[in-house]
């Protein structure tokens, strides 16, 4: 696929019908880390695992580093690929967005936003001076027409999913959504960003997770669009270890919904137990070993 | 029809010809006090919203909160009123989408001002006061004129009634002209700002036409803002 006489432009195609330009730039959204969409009837989430830099002063909820950006009060995309090519997106969206709720005081129908988004996203594939924006956006909004979860690629391409997940090492999350895709529209809140931090889980695989936190966005029926903080990360992810490790074990079937909500419950009483000591039920203590996280 | 209108030029008047008489702006009334104690601020407007000798609403707010810790009481041309609010929520939005924080009052308080004297041509009828709580953690009150200039105050009255109201803040607040020695003043604590914000209304809607039916008053501490709502007269 690399390195032919047809991909110095995106204005050139190859003889198979390709724009190798276009396809070189999907390939820079798969270098970015995983990023999870999914939604339920009433709210729609998004989780992202975000790189930390010990040598970096940037953490991953500086406004540089960020890979969850809200749009407006309805809406929020988070990203995989070129941070800098997210933020001009982002500064689009969000002016389209306040520019829009100024004139009609009212919120910016995410399915119309996102097809225009598509269309100014075409015109960078098709003229020789520019290129495509090389970043993998997945979009959550909630509005009259109810929850969404849009996928757009530097393509531009706009797909309305139920789930999605992408960027390096996503396949393992779009499997696990794909398994548990049935019972997301039925879910709970607290179920929603479980599976999706589960599906997320997947995209670790082998590596270090010391080098990675997972963020977690929310947005939804009376719920504006917001970014959980450190705390509220915390008791999620511990919820969703003891849902057992999403690659090798049937863990999540065993556990019932109501028990883990009184444990939720209970941790938003005593605050965060800190990792390790856990409430006392049984975990996968071996599969569960090398996946503390280390709050940024 | 504006009360500056041709009508009152007759030598312009030429015999035969229609002049068109039109003012971009209309005073639709109305009355602000606030008043900035160590660590709170109370500003109360009026709920009347006129229009000549004609009432359109009894029940109009004119506080407008910009933030959890920053409250716009504006009169004047209503029009001018809404489009300047407006504006100033969408920049304060891009601030919070950039900055991550909300904007702190003097910063609203500069912009206010830039945003105004942009227009310096074509002013905003608008009489504002700004009240807030400053990063120290003290009230604090911002007055301005219609083009922007913006002078900082412990206590302020404007709108219609506004020459009515400052007098008696100054007597009462300022502590000017007052036959009593320093230790005999008394201390302004949020109930006597309120007091005192109160019987001023009342006594403005006495007397000007424009001001009357309530006042709604927001009392501003760190903890949030409190609201109050107070009867005058209806006539």
């Amino acid at each position: 696929m690399f390195r032919n006489q047809y991909d110095s432009d995106t204005t050139v195609w190859s003889p198979q019908g390709r724009l190798f330009q276009v396809e070189y730039a999907m390939e820079a959204v798969k270098q970015g880390s995983a990023t999870v969409g999914l939604k339920s009837r009433d709210y729609a989430a998004l989780i992202a695992l975000c790189r930390t830099s010990k040598e970096a002063e940037d953490s991953p909820n500086s406004p540089l580093q960020r890979k969850i950006m809200p749009v407006d009060a309805h809406m929020g995309m988070s990203i995989a690929g070129l941070t800098a090519d997210a933020r001009i997106v982002c500064q689009h969206l969000r002016s389209e967005c306040m520019s829009f709720r100024h004139s009609y005081d009212t919120d910016y129908p995410v399915q119309r936003l996102v097809t225009n988004l598509g269309i100014k996203l075409q015109a960078t594939t098709q003229r020789y001076n520019r290129r495509p924006f090389g970043v993998g956006m997945l979009i959550a909004g909630y509005d009259e027409k109810g929850t969404h979860i849009f996928q757009v690629m530097p393509s531009a391409n706009v797909f309305n999913c139920k789930a999605m997940a992408i960027g390096s090492r996503s396949q393992s999350a779009r499997t696990y959504l794909e398994r548990h895709l049935d019972s997301f529209m039925d879910s709970t809140k607290q179920d929603l960003i479980c599976h999706g931090i589960q599906a997320i889980r997947g995209a670790l695989g082998n590596q270090d997770s010391s080098e990675f936190t997972i963020n977690v966005a929310i947005v939804g029926k009376d719920e504006p669009f917001k970014i959980f903080n450190e705390t509220e990360n915390q008791i999620y992810f511990e919820i969703a270890k003891t849902m057992g490790n999403p690659v090798t074990s049937d863990a999540e079937d065993a556990r019932s919904i109501g028990g883990m909500i009184d444990m939720m419950d209970d941790m938003l009483e005593h605050g965060p137990s800190g990792s390790g000591s856990g409430p006392a039920l049984d975990t996968d203590e071996e599969s569960n070993a090398g996946l503390e996280p280390r709050p940024q | 029809m504006s009360n500056l209108g041709f009508q009152q030029f007759p030598e312009y008047q030429v015999p035969g010809v229609q002049q068109a008489d039109f003012s971009p702006y209309e005073s639709n009334g109305g009355s602000i006090v606030a008043i900035a104690g160590d660590d709170f601020v109370v500003i109360a407007a009026d709920t009347r919203l006129s229009s000549g000798y004609n009432i359109h609403s009894r029940d109009q707010s004119k506080l407008f909160k910009l933030s959890d810790q920053t409250v716009l009481g504006s009169t004047g041309c209503w029009a001018d009123t809404l489009s300047l609010t407006g504006l100033l929520k969408v920049r304060m939005q891009g601030y919070e989408h950039t900055h991550l924080r909300t904007m702190a009052t003097d910063a609203v308080a500069q912009m206010l001002s830039i945003t105004m004297y942009n227009r310096r041509f074509f002013p905003y009828y608008v009489s504002n006061i700004l009240a807030g709580i400053d990063k120290d953690g003290k009230g604090v009150v911002y007055s301005y004129d219609p083009i922007g200039h913006c002078e900082r105050a412990f206590y302020r009255a404007g709108g219609t009634a506004g020459t009515l109201l400052q007098p008696v803040l100054d007597n009462q607040i300022g502590h000017k002209n007052i036959n009593l020695s320093s230790s005999e003043l008394p201390k302004l604590t949020i109930e006597r700002a309120v007091a005192i914000a109160s019987d001023t209304f009342i006594s403005a809607a006495e007397r000007d036409i424009y001001t009357g039916d309530s006042v709604l008053i927001n009392i501003i501490t760190k903890d949030g803002i409190e609201e109050k709502k107070l009867q005058l007269r209806l006539d």
